[in-house]
This record gives structure tokens, C-alpha cells and sequence, in this order.
């Protein structure tokens, strides 16, 4: 079996919340944003994590890049330990994790032109190159996200949203890193131009052999880059497995809820379907519910599932489920 | 008689860069009852064209044409006679619930004032109808609820608030403006859910205004696709998602992934979203259509009716759309 690029074990990233009317001693309360998640990146792979807001998907991302601490478990990233090192020995390998961000714009600073946005990255990390050869090299990436090297020289504002993105996507590329994360990516793009940067990003993690984390509420967006696919709920992964078995045979009661809310562009389908609907919303995640998070809103749930929390299990090719009750079940059929 | 009829409508906003025209005569109509989705991307003119027949758009817009909804033309209307309809007849629902509710009021006043105003009741009358009202849109626990303010709710229960607001009054249309756009899917099906237990209920006829092909698929008996402030195509759902006569309408469902389905890769639309203030004079879609002629970008494409119930403004046979 080959190696995983990236080892996710046991991670937890814990907030303190602190209510502005607790008296100054009062304990902060912690907020549980990602508990316990565990899961292997292959190399060249692209593991889509989804979950709707408060799922802790971003926190997730945030922490394995490090811009936000982690509180426990590991993040072993080609056999080095990202989560318990200090920043300088963590400064070597942050050339090969990459983000690239949700809003296109934002995520560039308006004061720097493109050219000095997409070189950042480069005159950081690797001192001593000349002017011409960064030139160069900024210019070929251009080229190679859809860009003209001759808008070099303009401001962000000048781009629209589309191409703000794929100015991103060139930044996150221009160290040649080996893990990119991508936290929504597309979701701030409209239509046409989303299909657009989903070929691109398609594309160049082919050409650059890359492996990915893609990070979407769109299970749509999510299937088709994906090669597997995670599923978080109140910062719990409940199911994974390949793009193909999580989209239609899914096993867990909260996925199979998922995919039957996630609408579909075809009229006759769309009627036919049948439509559990989830009631209630996320609990809090700082009181999160005992043994299994979902059971709140499970139309399954069971006495037994406020025990012990359910462990995340293999039930056959590499199709892991953290419910005992999984069953799978043949999805978007019409009923 | 159509419920609202609106006929050659344009928007055109006076900005520094000189005019832009948001909508550019556009014609719809819906009876009552209906449900009807206006689709496009940003830009497109889909919520210009519903803010202009509410008389809310922003003050450098200035809207021609007609909207007649009864037969009375609301853009010819004063400000007084206007709220008189907008209470009892008209309202809408927007896209950002947290945005469009009074972040310094509880729900409770902020819901009794439209009562008060437009039906005459009292105070507490006024409070137990609102109540009952939240009661519909399945907020658990309403009667105590209505006493907190907007940032104590989610997302999924302030856009049912803004939904039990807008029905106070019992509309006969009502215009939704992305209403789904700001939430989570599951909570985006739940929300669709009442909008059909409300058309089902109250016999409420509904514009949709949306970007997402999905919901409109489950949701809406016509749809119209709109693109640079102008009709491309409209048609019965069904037929339309079936065979899509225009360019952009099939480009646009090509470009979506499914879920349902494999796609190796998306066939995409090439180019970027137009630039309102400088469109081209024929077909706004010319720049990026794939089968563009020689007289699109100059020659304004009519839009005709086609098979009685389908409308395409495009100058290639539908014979020919690729």
C-alpha cells in the first residue's frame, strides 16, 4: 500500500469561549470546533471533506496549514509531526502546504499588484533569485491558470471574481507544493465561472501531481473533484469513503439526510424524490449531545446512542461509518 | 387576467461612469397561484426587475415601462398608494435574514407593526396574530420566542421569521429573493418545504428568484432564464429543463455538476459575467456564446414565442442549438 502524504490522528481544536457577562475568574467554557478526526491522504489524492456551516470543516483546514493551534492528536505530514513542533522548525515545511481561500477577493491584498501577489510566496522561501527568473516564473504560472502575463501589473480590483481565483490558486502553486487545501473554493463564484475553476483545479492537480483537500458545503462540487469523501458534523467525521459509494449507497443516517436535501437540476427527478427532511439544526457545539452528535436530529436514533460515542469503522473497502445502526442505503432514486 | 403583468420594463441606474441599464425590457407575467423562477447569475437583472415592481429601487434607479398587478400599474403609483398594496397584496422576502430583520427590536414589535399599520389591530391583538403566524412557519416554542430579538435566532429561524412577516397579510404574491441562498442545504429544504405548504395553503402565487437550477427544479411550474438584464428563454419547467432552446440556458445546465450523475469534465461557458455598463447592442450573450453569428453582437435578437408556451430571444434556429 503506498505511504499517505498526510496523516490525520486523533485531531481536536478546542476554542475558549467566554461569556461577556462571566465574571473575570469564571473558567472559560471550551468550544469543541473538530474533535477527535482522523483520516490518510494518498499521494495525488483528493479527499473532499463536507459539512454545512459549524461543521468544523474550515477549522479543520486552518489547523493543518497552522494558522490555528491545535489542542490534541496529531497531524503527520511525510512522517513529521505538524501539530507538535515549534514554528520555526514548521517554517521548513510550509512551502509544501498551500490554501487557496473562499473569497477571491479578500484573500488578495488590494494594495499589491498580481505580479507581486503570486511572487510573495517565492521571494519568502527561496532567497537569492533574480528578479528576471521570479518575472519568469510568475508569468509561466499565469499562463498555466488561464491568466495573460501581460496583466501583471494590475491591482485585484481590476479582476473579476473568477479570475481573482485563479490569481489565488497561482499563489498557492508557486512553491510547487506537494498538499494544497482548498477551502471552498468555488462558492463565492457564479455558475459558469465555478465550472471554470473546477476544470482548472482539476487540471493542474494532474499537472502538478498534487494532493488535495477539498473543502466544500456543495456535495455536488465535492463529488465530482473528489477521489473520497468525508463527511463532518459538529466537528466529528461520520462517514468516508470513495466519491462513488458515499454518493450512492451512503450508510449513515446523516449523510443519507444530506444527499436527500441537496437539490437536483432535473424537474422530473426533483418531484419524484422522496424527502426526508432534517429537523432542528447543529446543537451548540460548546454543550455538544453525549455519544453520537447527530442523534439529536436522527430520525434512527436509538437509548444506546447517547453512550459511548460511536468509533469511526471500516464496513467494507475502505467505507468507514461512525453509527452502529449504519445501513446502506441506495440514494437519490426516485421513490 | 394575468395576477402581474409586467410589460417592457427597464431599469437603468445613473452612476460616475454614466448610465447602466440593469434591465433591458424585460416582459413577464404571472397569475395567481403560480409559481414562477426567475434564474440568472449575478448581474443578470433578476432582483432589479422585483425591486422595481415593489418601488425599491435604490435612488438613482429609475424604472419605465409597466408592472400592472390587477390591472394597477405600480410604477406609476404614489408612495401612500403604494404601501397600501405592498401590505395587503405584495410582499418579499430577501436573500440575508439577518440583514433584513431590526437588530434593535424583538420580533414580537417589529411583526406587530405591520399589523397595527395595515389591519388597524391593537397591540396585543396584534402580538397573538404574529404568534400564530410563527406558530405556521413551525418556529417551536413561538409564544415565547417572539419576545427575543433577531440575533437570538439561526439563520434557517430568522428567514422563517422574514417568511411569517411577509405573510401577515396574507399576500397574493409573494416575491422571494434568494431566499435560500445564505443557508445550509438542509435548512434550505426545509425553508423550500413551507414556501409549498404556503403556495398549498394560502393559494399564494410565488416569484422565485434564484441562481440555483436545482431548487427551481422541484419547486417552480415556469421558468424564466435571464441573462445582462435581458429574457433569453422561458418555458414550463419540465420542457425547459428537457430541451433548452437557447445557448445559455443549455450552457448553464451543462456547467453544474450533478449529483446524480458522472460528468469527466464540465463543459463550461467560456468568458466572464458581462459589464452592465458596457453590453454589446445585440444579444448580451454574444461575447461568450459558443455559436455566436455574425449579427448576434450588433442585431438585438426579438423574443418570440415558440410551440404557444415557450419564449427564446435568439437569432440560430432551435434546430441548430448545439
Amino acid at each position: 500500500m503506498t505511504k499517505p502524504i498526510l496523516s490525520v490522528r486523533d485531531l481536536s481544536v478546542t476554542f475558549d469561549v467566554r461569556s461577556p457577562s462571566a465574571w473575570p475568574w469564571t473558567p472559560a467554557r471550551k468550544l469543541h470546533a473538530v474533535s477527535k478526526v482522523s483520516f490518510d491522504l494518498l499521494p495525488g489524492e483528493c479527499l473532499g471533506i463536507v459539512g454545512e456551516s459549524g461543521s468544523g470543516k474550515s477549522t479543520l483546514a486552518r489547523a493543518i496549514v497552522g494558522t490555528i493551534p491545535s489542542s490534541n492528536g496529531q497531524i503527520l505530514f511525510e512522517d513529521s509531526d505538524l501539530a507538535n513542533m515549534d514554528p520555526r522548525q514548521r517554517r521548513v515545511h510550509r512551502r509544501d502546504v498551500q490554501m487557496i481561500f473562499q473569497d477571491p477577493l479578500a484573500a488578495l491584498n488590494p494594495r499589491m499588484t498580481v505580479g507581486e501577489i503570486i511572487a510573495e510566496p517565492l521571494v519568502t522561501h527561496e532567497h537569492g533569485l533574480s528578479r528576471k527568473e521570479v518575472k519568469r516564473r510568475v508569468g509561466e504560472l499565469m499562463e498555466k491558470v488561464g491568466l495573460l502575463p501581460g496583466l501583471i501589473n494590475r491591482y485585484p480590483h481590476e479582476f473579476s471574481g473568477g479570475q481573482c481565483q485563479r490569481i489565488g490558486i497561482a499563489r498557492a502553486l508557486i512553491l510547487k507544493p506537494k498538499l494544497v487545501i482548498c477551502d471552498e473554493p468555488v462558492s463565492a463564484l457564479d455558475v459558469s465561472v465555478q465550472a471554470q475553476v473546477i476544470n482548472l483545479l482539476i487540471s493542474l492537480q494532474k499537472d502538478f501531481d498534487l494532493s488535495m483537500l477539498f473543502i466544500a458545503h456543495d456535495l455536488s462540487v465535492v463529488k465530482h473533484i473528489s477521489d473520497r469523501i468525508a463527511v463532518m458534523y459538529l466537528g466529528r467525521i461520520m462517514e468516508m469513503a470513495d466519491a462513488e459509494t458515499l454518493t450512492t449507497t451512503p450508510a449513515h443516517p446523516y449523510t443519507q439526510a444530506l444527499i436527500a436535501s441537496v437539490p437536483i437540476p432535473d424537474p422530473a427527478l426533483e418531484k419524484a424524490r422522496p424527502r426526508p427532511i432534517l429537523e432542528g439544526e447543529l446543537p451548540s457545539p460548546i454543550s455538544p449531545p453525549s455519544g453520537c452528535a447527530f442523534r439529536t436530529r436522527c430520525p434512527k436514533a436509538q437509548p444506546l446512542c447517547a453512550g459511548d460515542r460511536p468509533v469511526l469503522e471500516d464496513i467494507g473497502k475502505g467505507h468507514f461509518v461512525a453509527c452502529p445502526f449504519h445501513a446502506p442505503e441506495r440514494a437519490l432514486v426516485a421513490g | 387576467m394575468a395576477l402581474l403583468e409586467i410589460e417592457n420594463l427597464q431599469v437603468s441606474f445613473t452612476t460616475a461612469d454614466g448610465d447602466v441599464n440593469a434591465v433591458n425590457g424585460v416582459s413577464l407575467d404571472i397569475d395567481t397561484g403560480e409559481t414562477l423562477a426567475i434564474v440568472g447569475e449575478s448581474g443578470s437583472g433578476k432582483s432589479q426587475t422585483a425591486f422595481a415592481a415593489m418601488g425599491l429601487l435604490a435612488k438613482n434607479g429609475r424604472a419605465t415601462g409597466a408592472a400592472r398587478f390587477d390591472g394597477q400599474d405600480l410604477l406609476t403609483l404614489s408612495q401612500r398608494e403604494l404601501n397600501k398594496i405592498r401590505s395587503h397584496d405584495l410582499a418579499m422576502i430577501f436573500q440575508d435574514p439577518m440583514t433584513s430583520l431590526n437588530p434593535y427590536m424583538k420580533i414580537s414589535d417589529q411583526m406587530a407593526e405591520v399589523l397595527m399599520l395595515h389591519k388597524g389591530l391593537g397591540k396585543s391583538a396584534a402580538i397573538t396574530e404574529a404568534a400564530k403566524m410563527l406558530d405556521a412557519v413551525r418556529i417551536p416554542d413561538a409564544k415565547a420566542r417572539i419576545t427575543m430579538y433577531p440575533h437570538e435566532f439561526s439563520g434557517g429561524m430568522r428567514q422563517r421569521i422574514m417568511v411569517a412577516m411577509a405573510l401577515l397579510c396574507q399576500p397574493r404574491l409573494l416575491i422571494a429573493d434568494e431566499p435560500t441562498t445564505a443557508l445550509d442545504v438542509t435548512v434550505q429544504a426545509q425553508i423550500m418545504q413551507l414556501l409549498g405548504d404556503i403556495r398549498r395553503d394560502f393559494g399564494t402565487a410565488i416569484i422565485l428568484i434564484t441562481h440555483d437550477l436545482g431548487i427551481v427544479a422541484g419547486f417552480c411550474d415556469r421558468t424564466l432564464v435571464m441573462y445582462g438584464g435581458q429574457i433569453m428563454e422561458e418555458g414550463a419547467t419540465d420542457d425547459l429543463f428537457a430541451k433548452p432552446t437557447h445557448p445559455y440556458t443549455r450552457g448553464l445546465l451543462n456547467a453544474v455538476p450533478r449529483l446524480d450523475q458522472d460528468e469527466e469534465t464540465l463543459r463550461t461557458i467560456t468568458g466572464e459575467p458581462p459589464n452592465m455598463s458596457r453590453l454589446p447592442a445585440g444579444c448580451p450573450f454574444s461575447p461568450r456564446c459558443a455559436q455566436v453569428q455574425p449579427n448576434c453582437p450588433t442585431e438585438r435578437p426579438a423574443l418570440e414565442t415558440i410551440n404557444g408556451a415557450r419564449r427564446r430571444a435568439c437569432h440560430l434556429p432551435v434546430s441548430e442549438v448545439a
